[in-house]
């Protein structure tokens, strides 16, 4: 046995707790996880049934945590996980699964699929079988300080740069503010109107906030590739810029995963709880609405409609904000079958969208996001994920759908009145 | 050996070694899987009302949105199946006799034509669950040995049954004693089989529920 696989079966080991175990012994192959997932409904092929993605590690449990398997390993009856074998699943454990959860929220018997996958990450990332886009990925983040190459004097000419724009001054490390705000390099580098935004909407509720020059970046590709030490790494510096500000909340961009890697992730990585508050953006949006800070005016026109990103959705139970923030904004606003709770991924969510060999399966699985929309035919498409954004894009060039994307953030900061 | 004492040895020795395997089964693998632990979660909870392991337990009993229509032969011949095993197990009259007699414990069973209807409707219903398990590409794919095992563990008792009942085929003392044979092999099989969903499936949901309630996610 490699070095290498030695050690990715190892932490599979690890990795295998009682939910997993009940998990496993639960699954009745009935299949119906399929029908959930994106992959397969949109190839047709069975090696993409959820469940199935995980069948290395099955069998690892099976010969290591039960007295049947472990007797048929004794009597050499057990067939061993193989280098050869964990290099076939990197297509089915990275390519094909973006962490949507949609399976999870479908197994009759009450299987966490996406739980296993994430799991199975860390040994396949340890195993050495991670793809190369997100190797890359994670060693820029480790390195430089974000997934995309971005350092701090990007993120100063940005802040310059919408300082003239919108005439208002962005704070950096400023001690006491209410709100640390992070940002996504995604939205660095593409997406300058989401800052812009931020400002105008700051300082039209009156609140005090800041960027910190240590903790700028929220995304996470540590949880992405399935490699909770580099995961924790990441996620400490953002803690460390938090509590060296002494902000009350930190405030996850525009990004799915982003938010369960600050939300969700970040406190059990760190191992302890946090000292302040995670928000997604669109939540603190949504407060400042209800305590009747946020005041817009006017309304768009045209028919639009919002694309719910699975991490802050169905895997972070953000559902009713977003939809209060569109009704403030949009005269005509449509829902897409299954929005919501149940709405498809865009296809490049857990890090897909970094994988290059995996296009070919994103812009297949596109197709149920193209039905959806055909259902409904918005004029523009509404989101709060800079990745979906990216990914949609790509999606909607392919299938020549003329659909501008855009950010909630951006759209709601439009409907701000100027100060007199 | 000849029939009555096959049927003397399965109504004694024969069952009462089945339910020892069977408990002790029970005990090992619940103690296997559930041994295991899990860590605790160090993220703020975020409360929402419905979003529990026990309330995930009960949802998970129905089809998830839009999944009815994509696997309707496991959907509803899952619930025929499962619901006339759970008729004919614990509401013919000589299987409450029987818990009676073991147990002292006895309720009102159902007419024996309503027993025998039920019986031949969730012997279909397997019929086309396995049917399915054959054309249904996914569910194709994930099968294995264990699959079709579980399935005539499962179907043997039903389809025993209802020939002794009925007098069909073998002499009734025969088939009986082969229908009690057949259960007691499934009880054997039970805890080292997929038909331990019976009882991991409460504790899949929970986990589930709990985790996902713990995000304020109603899964
Ligand atoms: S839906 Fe659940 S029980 Fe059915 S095959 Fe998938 S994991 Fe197994
Ligand atoms: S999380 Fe989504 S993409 Fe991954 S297996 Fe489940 S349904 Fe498919």
């Amino acid at each position: 046995m490699s070095a290498s696989l030695d050690k990715g079966v190892r932490v599979l080991k690890e990795m295998i707790d009682a939910p997993i175990a009940s998990y496993f012994s639960s699954c009745v192959h009935c299949g119906i996880c399929a029908e959930a997932c994106l992959f397969y409904t949109e190839t047709s092929d069975p090696k993409f049934t959820p469940i199935h993605k995980v069948e290395p590690m099955r069998r690892i449990w099976q010969q290591e945590y039960t007295l049947l398997g472990r007797l048929a390993k004794l009597v050499g009856l057990a067939k061993p996980v193989t280098d050869e074998e964990l290099g076939k699943w990197k297509e089915l454990v990275y390519d094909s699964c973006t962490f949507c959860g949609r399976c999870s929220a479908v197994c009759p018997v009450g299987n966490d699929i996406v739980y296993m996958v994430r799991k199975m990450r860390e040994g396949m990332s340890a195993a050495g079988h991670a793809p190369e886009g997100l190797k890359g990925a994670v060693t820029r983040t480790i390195n430089i300080g974000s997934p995309m190459g971005v350092k701090l004097p990007a993120v100063k000419a940005q802040m310059k740069h919408v300082e003239a724009d919108y005439g208002i001054p962005i704070p950096l490390d400023q001690e006491g503010a209410e709100y640390l705000v992070t940002l996504s390099s995604m939205e660095i580098i593409n997406f300058p109107e989401y800052l812009g935004a931020i400002a105008k909407i700051m300082r039209h509720v009156g609140k005090t906030w800041t960027l910190s020059s240590e903790a700028f970046e929220a995304t996470n590709a540590g949880m992405q590739i399935g490699n909770s030490d580099l995961a924790r790494v990441i996620v400490a510096r953002v803690v460390a810029g938090a509590e060296k500000l002494k902000v009350k909340t930190v405030i996850s961009p525009e990004c799915g995963h982003a938010y369960t890697a600050l939300r969700w992730e970040g406190a059990n990585l760190i191992g302890r709880p946090f000292t302040f508050k995670v928000q997604h953006i669109v939540e603190v949006l949504d407060e400042f609405r209800a305590a009747g800070l946020l005041k817009t005016e006017g309304m768009e026109t045209d028919r639009l409609s919002f694309h719910d990103p699975c991490q802050l959705a169905r895997r972070g139970g953000v559902i009713q904000p977003q939809r209060n923030l569109m009704k403030m904004v949009a005269k005509e606003f449509v829902e897409m079958p299954e929005a919501g709770y149940m709405n498809w991924c865009c296809g490049g969510g857990g890090g897909a969208s970094s994988i290059e060999e995996g296009e070919y399966l994103r812009i297949e699985a596109f197709q149920v996001k193209k039905r959806q929309l055909d259902a409904v035919k918005p004029d523009r498409l509404v989101t709060a994920c800079a990745n979906c954004r990216i990914v949609l894009e790509e999606g909607l060039e392919h299938y020549k759908m003329n659909l501008p994307v855009v950010g909630l953030t951006e759209t709601i900061a439009e409907h701000i009145p100027d100060p007199e | 050996m000849d029939q009555l004492q096959f049927l003397t040895w399965v109504r004694g020795p024969g069952l009462n070694l089945a339910l020892l395997v069977f408990v002790l089964g029970v005990l090992w693998r619940l103690i296997e899987i559930y041994g295991l632990g899990r860590k605790t979660d160090l993220s703020a909870p975020r409360h929402v009302p419905g979003a529990s392991g026990w309330a995930t337990i009960a949802r998970r009993s129905l089809p998830a949105p839009g999944l009815l229509k994509s696997s309707p032969v496991t959907y509803i011949g899952g619930y025929i199946f499962h619901v006339g095993l759970a008729v004919v197990v614990f509401l013919f009259a000589p299987h409450v006799a029987l818990v009676d007699a073991l147990v002292g414990v006895t309720w009102p069973a159902l007419p024996s034509q309503v027993i025998d209807f039920a019986t031949v409707v969730t012997m279909v219903a397997m019929v086309a669950v396995l049917v399915d398990r054959h054309v249904k590409w996914a569910k194709r794919f994930l099968s294995t040995f264990g699959d079709w095992f579980a399935w005539l563990l499962t179907f043997l008792p039903l389809l025993t049954g209802w020939l002794a009942v009925q007098h069909l085929l073998l002499p009734y003392t025969l088939m009986l004693a082969l229908h009690i044979l057949s259960v007691e092999l499934l009880l054997v099989c039970l805890p080292f089989t997929k038909l331990f969903h019976a009882f991991t499936s409460f504790g899949s949901r929970w986990f589930n529920g709990t985790m996902n309630g713990h995000k304020g996610v109603p899964v």
